[in-house]
């Protein structure tokens, strides 16, 4: 009873039996672009829909093929930028005119035409960060670990290699069945991966 | 090959990766180059040189520090001498690197995948090297941080004055030595990726296995990933025509005859972008010849590199010629005096060395036999960087030297610290850049697999029906 109890809290060495070894999910190893295409899209209309493909360039059409959503990124950037512009009006009109306020050849302490300059590179400014910071959000990274580096030809995937993993959150995940299914799309080495 | 030449478009528009190369042998060409000894001597011969410079500019530079900036010849009437004309060319060096990353890639020129790597780190390098002439002219560059950026501090309290154009050029250059940076390494993550996947010693797993973030590249990073760097592209095409314009924006909204025109924003983007890609030219037939890059960087992609030359320098000899017209054309005569003294003044071997240099060198570029020469073109991109260099000179000296009153002219003279400060950024420039050549992929693996993988798919068809490329 008590042992149950831990295994469901999942605390290190109570793990109930089945979850002490976990799986990433299987991992299909494919010669070009073309098979791996090939194999998402079988893949997609059997039914599975927790996958996702490792490629050493991007390969176009594969979102699509994956069902994987637009990604938010132009949007993160449109605020980000936005943030340049207003707070390069604010820094340049309190600094200007309110904080040091100082006349030079008469000129008026804050206009709008000699802010152009800062308004637009802190907006650039800010928009890269945007871009950089939240790319790396999104894709989560840094990351120390993940699954994914337990397949045993992990490194193709930077090489030349064109891999599918159908993930154990799958709902129709069975390995062994995945396996074949896989296997039988021309991959070239498949392999039930642990987490 | 054979008959893929028979056919005329083929000639045209040739593969831009020769010796039918697979996505393997691409990694294992460029990957190789940072994981062993450079190949051949040059290599040595060129840390050679850097390195005594870089000490030159490690010298000049205390000097300057414990001394003030006396030590260089600026004086009345040259207030502004070899340090904004370093400064300024410099900036310049760094532009091709971002139009090809930015621009080029905006356009679609599958061309740029070959040298935008070995362009980005040369625009940080040529970058640090300008920004060095900034820092030290304050003279207490230790301070510079309160004087140049809006940061709120107890040792002035005050702040920038924003209607200055020398303050919209700190922010200019700072977001742009930024966004490069970025830019720059965002490119190289998945090529780091790579290094960490193929290596053996534990070491340099480590450091490649931290700088690459852990990539992956699984689709959805690809996803974020490719639409970040469009973004960066997007951002850094107005970017970098902005940096340059605001750096003519110093001089523009002066009153100095010579100075202060409506030209200068576009004439300067496009002398930047001259004399940049005249220097990726020299670096780019250099590391080709060392490392045995031929089939990657192909002559076409050299060719083409010379047609933005000539189309630049066309440019820049027509803003010549409709300075002088509107100098005479103006009838203001302090205009007409300082044009006529330009060319004719105690600083025309200055004005002539950049007209010969700048104007006629481009030229030969009109002849397809020199253009896909290489000896030819490395040559002619020297005499282009002498001539840009000579441009600023001649607009900054030439400008100065003569005012309003006769009886303050002067004439300017550097002194061996500004020489020796000049000379001394070749040395960190020829350094970081040797470094990098020698422990980072210098061409952009992941990109030029997805070329690859284009050239495959479409080659066939080509070569049956004459597909376009």
């Amino acid at each position: 009873m008590a042992t149950n109890l831990l295994a469901r809290l999942n605390l290190p060495g109570f793990e109930s039996e089945s979850k002490k070894v976990k799986h990433y999910g299987v991992v299909a190893n494919f010669d070009t672009p073309e098979d791996l295409l090939r194999a998402v899209r079988t893949a997609r209309a059997a039914g599975f829909s927790k996958m996702e493909a490792y490629t050493p360039f991007p390969i176009h059409g594969i979102d699509e093929a994956l069902g994987a959503p637009r990604s938010p990124l132009g949007k993160i950037v449109m605020c980000c930028g936005l943030t340049g512009l207003v707070s390069a009006v604010l820094l340049q009109w309190w600094t200007g005119a309110v904080d040091y306020p100082l006349s030079v050849a008469g000129k008026p302490l804050f206009a709008l035409e000699p802010s152009v300059p800062i308004m637009f590179e802190l907006s650039v400014l800010l928009s890269a960060f945007g871009a950089v910071f939240g790319m790396l959000h999104l894709n989560r990274l840094p990351t120390y670990y993940h699954a994914f580096f337990n397949y045993s030809k992990a490194e193709g995937a930077s090489n030349d290699r064109f891999l599918l993993a159908v993930e154990v959150e799958d709902p129709k995940f069975i390995a062994e069945e995945v396996k074949t299914f896989l296997d039988s799309c021309g991959s070239r080495h498949t392999e039930l991966v642990e987490a | 090959m054979a008959d893929l030449a028979l056919d005329p478009r083929m000639e045209l528009n040739p593969p831009l990766i020769t010796s039918g190369a697979t996505y393997a042998e691409v990694n294992q060409q460029i990957s190789v180059i940072t994981e062993t000894a450079p190949p051949k001597q040059w290599y040595w011969v060129f840390f050679g040189v850097a390195l005594p410079l870089l000490g030159l500019l490690g010298v000049c530079l205390t000097y300057l520090a414990f001394t003030g900036i006396g030590v260089w010849g600026n004086n009345v009437p040259v207030g502004w001498g070899w340090d904004i004309t370093n400064f300024v060319w410099w900036i310049g060096i760094g532009h091709a690197g971002t139009l090809i990353s930015a621009i080029l890639f905006l356009f679609r020129q599958k061309w740029r995948t070959s040298i935008n790597r070995a362009a980005e780190a040369m625009t940080l390098f040529a970058v640090a090297c300008a920004g060095i002439y900034p820092l030290f002219h304050t003279g207490r560059p230790w301070r510079a941080f309160y004087w140049l950026l809006p940061a709120p501090n107890e040792l002035l309290h005050m702040w920038q004055n924003f209607r200055s154009p020398l303050m919209w050029d700190v922010f200019a250059v700072s977001t742009y030595a930024t966004v490069s940076a970025l830019f720059w390494f965002v490119g190289l993550i998945p090529d780091l990726a790579t290094l960490r996947d193929r290596a053996q010693n534990p070491v340099r797993k480590t450091i490649f296995g931290i700088l690459s973030l852990g990539w992956r590249g699984s689709a959805s990073q690809w996803r974020h990933y490719e639409l970040a760097y469009l973004i960066l592209a997007g951002l850094s095409t107005p970017l970098v025509l902005s940096v340059h314009s605001i750096v003519s924006f110093d001089f523009a909204t002066s009153v100095l005859p010579g100075w202060h025109t409506t030209i200068f924003p576009p004439y300067f983007v496009a002398g930047a972008v001259f004399s940049g890609f005249a220097m990726v030219i020299t670096l780019m037939t250099l590391a080709r010849y060392i490392y045995g890059l031929e089939n990657l960087i192909t002559i076409k992609h050299l060719e083409n590199m010379c047609k933005v030359i000539l189309a630049t320098g066309t440019i820049v000899g027509f803003a010549y010629a409709t300075e002088f017209f509107i100098a005479w054309y103006s009838a203001n005569q302090y205009e007409r005096f300082i044009f006529m003294n330009r060319a004719f003044g105690p600083y025309g071997w200055a004005y002539w060395t950049m007209i010969s240099c700048n104007v006629i060198a481009p030229q030969f570029f009109w002849f397809k036999k020199l253009r896909t020469s290489v000896p030819v073109m490395f040559v002619l991109c020297i005499f282009i960087n002498i001539g840009m260099w000579f441009e600023r000179f001649v607009i900054i000296a030439t400008s100065l030297h003569r005012d309003f009153l006769p009886s303050s002219w002067g004439y300017f003279r550097p002194t061996w610290v500004d020489i020796g400060t000049f000379a001394g950024t070749f040395g960190l420039f020829l350094t970081l850049f040797l470094l990098f050549l020698r422990f980072l992929p210098a061409i952009a693996i992941s990109e030029v697999k997805g070329v690859l993988h284009h050239q495959i798919n479409t080659q066939p068809a080509t070569a049956g029906k004459g597909g376009a490329h």
